[in-house]
């Protein structure tokens, strides 16, 4: 039987070969909740009767209300904080960064089976591992048994060919497989991503495209590890790991197969309200729509090399000052990645402002949150109404070049006409 | 779960995300799921926490539920006494958390069904009966694991009952 590189890591986790359809109870590596998901999925491992299965291996990340802005979220932090303590289970505590940051830069290994109560855990595909997202009564039943029922699912396979062209990103990447494929395309299916293009892409830049696979209804994202990902795992760990170059079997089943040149790629936003709305930014540039927030930060565009490429185009330059221009690293060791190579101070002297390493303004808890009529252009993942704390605001997705670009300009640019 | 539901039509398009029905912006009240109650799909109808009565059913197009993992989604639609929900298509994490929180969930063509519809629904067979406009259509049924835990009440009392 010939497999796909999800059928091929859910066998390795389900002690048999699978194949699409199949139903399974699979072996999770690691499992982990954040602070909206994760009390929910304490009361239900407690109510269950159960302790922990493998307590080093499920972690408890304090990021979206990071820090506490209502004294009922530091409630639900204690919870967790408690829960954790009394468990041995790891808790990454506020300030620290977002969970599927700090999950593939210090955590995911190529092969791994992982899943997480929040739906962008598919972001580790980027790695090479299967992960998916769940609710929190799965994930405590995973925490528990070490054991979650999967469903197999089947693969579409996108060929990534050619190399992004300068100031163009693997965010318009992701945004223009979801304008082709739509906000459903995906739905149950697995993203296997494949060929030269993939080689070319950072490890950052395939976490941003894995982390969205979501928008497109996906239940995960998977891309071949290479040396790259040995390098990147180095890099931020400090650890060589060893790990099993896992492929797809050349006659594996896809569904359907769509393929993407990267050299003719555009810089592209979605409009609002939704993640599938694709324009063009050279067409949204000519609509002279102003914006009162930038926002660039959170699992999808706050990694390093998300904040270089927005500091290259705001070295030694002034944002317009009718915007509100707000970063926010994705972990604490992205933070110090960016002090450390200058670029703090430059967004800082553009006109910009830190926020603390977390998911910031991106679910409208604090950080940023929107008011009526207000716009937003944000490297986040997700322009859905009220998404940012207000329903009477529009949000913009863009790569963080765009986000750059415009903030100087205080409207709507693409970045290749400006800077 | 009960076996016959009947109620009215609650009706909402296509993609209803997990942030018009469980705004983010209440995040803190994420522990009091009473409160949060208060709350659901006030982004999608801010009118329909006054109007939703015990039994009532949310109808709505394709992709019910995308976005978000948060299981708050399903638990205030099931606090705010709906009595399964009905759309051409659900997101995956939406479904799935649905099913263990013992909401049901039910996958069938809504184009036909508008708002104050009643709806006579056998939770066994899937057959949902439209009284007001006298048609009948089957929903796509559950299977395996799904079906057991849905049968059980959800995943906490499949758990507890042994797997
Ligand atoms: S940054 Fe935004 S999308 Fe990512 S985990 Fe946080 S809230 Fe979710």
């Amino acid at each position: 039987m010939k497999q796909t590189l999800t059928e091929k890591i859910i066998s390795n986790h389900a002690g048999r070969k699978v194949k699409a359809g199949d139903i399974v109870f699979a072996d999770v590596d690691r499992a982990f909740v954040q602070d909206g998901t994760g009390p929910l999925t304490v009361k239900v491992i407690k109510e269950m009767g159960k302790g922990l299965n493998r307590p080093e291996r499920k972690y408890f990340f304090l990021d979206h209300a990071s820090p506490s802005s209502k004294s009922e979220l530091s409630d639900a932090h204690k919870v967790l904080r408690d829960f954790t303590s009394s468990t041995g289970a790891v808790l990454s505590d506020v300030g620290k960064g977002i969970c599927h940051q700090i999950v593939a830069e210090q955590y995911a290994l190529p092969g791994e089976l992982i899943v997480g109560a929040d739906s962008h855990t598919c972001t580790a595909g980027g790695i090479g591992a299967f992960a998916s997202g769940f609710g929190s009564t799965d994930i405590a039943f995973a925490m528990a048994t070490g054991k979650l029922w999967l469903k197999v699912p089947p693969s579409i396979k996108v060929t990534l060919t050619g190399k992004l062209p300068e100031r163009v990103s693997a965010k318009d990447l992701i945004l223009t497989l979801i304008g082709r494929i739509s906000a459903s395309g995906a739905t149950y299916r697995a993203l296997e991503f494949t060929g030269e293009g993939v080689e070319n892409l950072s490890v950052e830049s395939r976490l941003t495209v894995c982390n969205m696979v979501i928008e497109a209804g996906a239940k995960n994202g998977v891309m071949p590890a290479d040396d790259r990902v040995s390098e990147y795992i180095e890099r931020e760990r400090g650890c060589k790991v060893d790990f099993e170059r896992l492929r797809a079997d050349e006659e594996a089943e896809y569904e359907s197969e769509i393929t993407i040149d990267l050299d003719n790629l555009e810089p592209v936003a979605a409009a609002p309200h939704s993640v599938d709305n694709i324009k063009k930014l050279d067409d949204l540039e000519k609509e002279n729509i102003k914006v009162d927030q930038v926002f660039i930060g959170t699992c999808t565009g706050g990694r390093i090399e998300d904040l270089e490429a927005a500091a290259r185009i705001l070295e030694g330059k002034k944002i317009n000052p009718s915007v509100r221009f707000a970063v926010c690293p994705a972990s604490e060791k992205v933070f110090m990645d960016a002090l450390e190579k200058g670029l703090i101070r430059i967004f800082t002297e553009s006109g910009g402002f830190i926020v603390t390493p977390g998911c910031g303004p991106c679910v409208g808890i604090q950080g940023g949150v929107m008011g009526k009529g207000e716009v937003c252009l944000s490297t986040a993942n997700r322009n859905f109404k009220g998404r940012m704390g207000c329903p009477e605001s529009d949000i913009y997705l863009a790569s963080p070049q765009a986000a750059a670009a415009s903030a100087l300009e205080g409207k709507i640019v693409s970045p290749l006409n400006a800077g | 779960m009960k076996k016959q539901l009947k109620g009215k039509v609650h009706k909402f398009g296509n993609n209803i995300s997990t942030d018009l029905i469980c705004p983010g912006k209440y995040f803190h009240l994420r522990s009091d799921i009473k409160k949060l109650a208060g709350h659901t799909l006030e982004d999608a109808d801010p009118e329909f926490i006054k109007k939703v009565q015990p039994g009532d059913f949310v109808v709505a197009g394709e992709n019910f539920g995308c976005g978000s993992s948060r299981e708050h989604a399903p638990l205030i639609i099931k606090e705010s006494g709906v009595g399964a929900v009905l759309a051409g298509s659900f997101a995956r994490i939406f479904f799935r958390n649905a099913v263990n929180i013992g909401l049901p969930v039910m996958e069938l063509d809504t184009s036909g069904m508008e708002s104050g519809d009643e709806l006579l629904i056998d939770a066994e067979s899937g057959k949902v009966k439209n009284l007001s406009k006298n048609t009948e259509l089957t929903a796509t049924p559950l299977t395996g694991v799904m079906k057991d835990i849905l049968e059980a009440g959800g995943l906490k009392e499949y758990v507890r009952k042994g797997l």
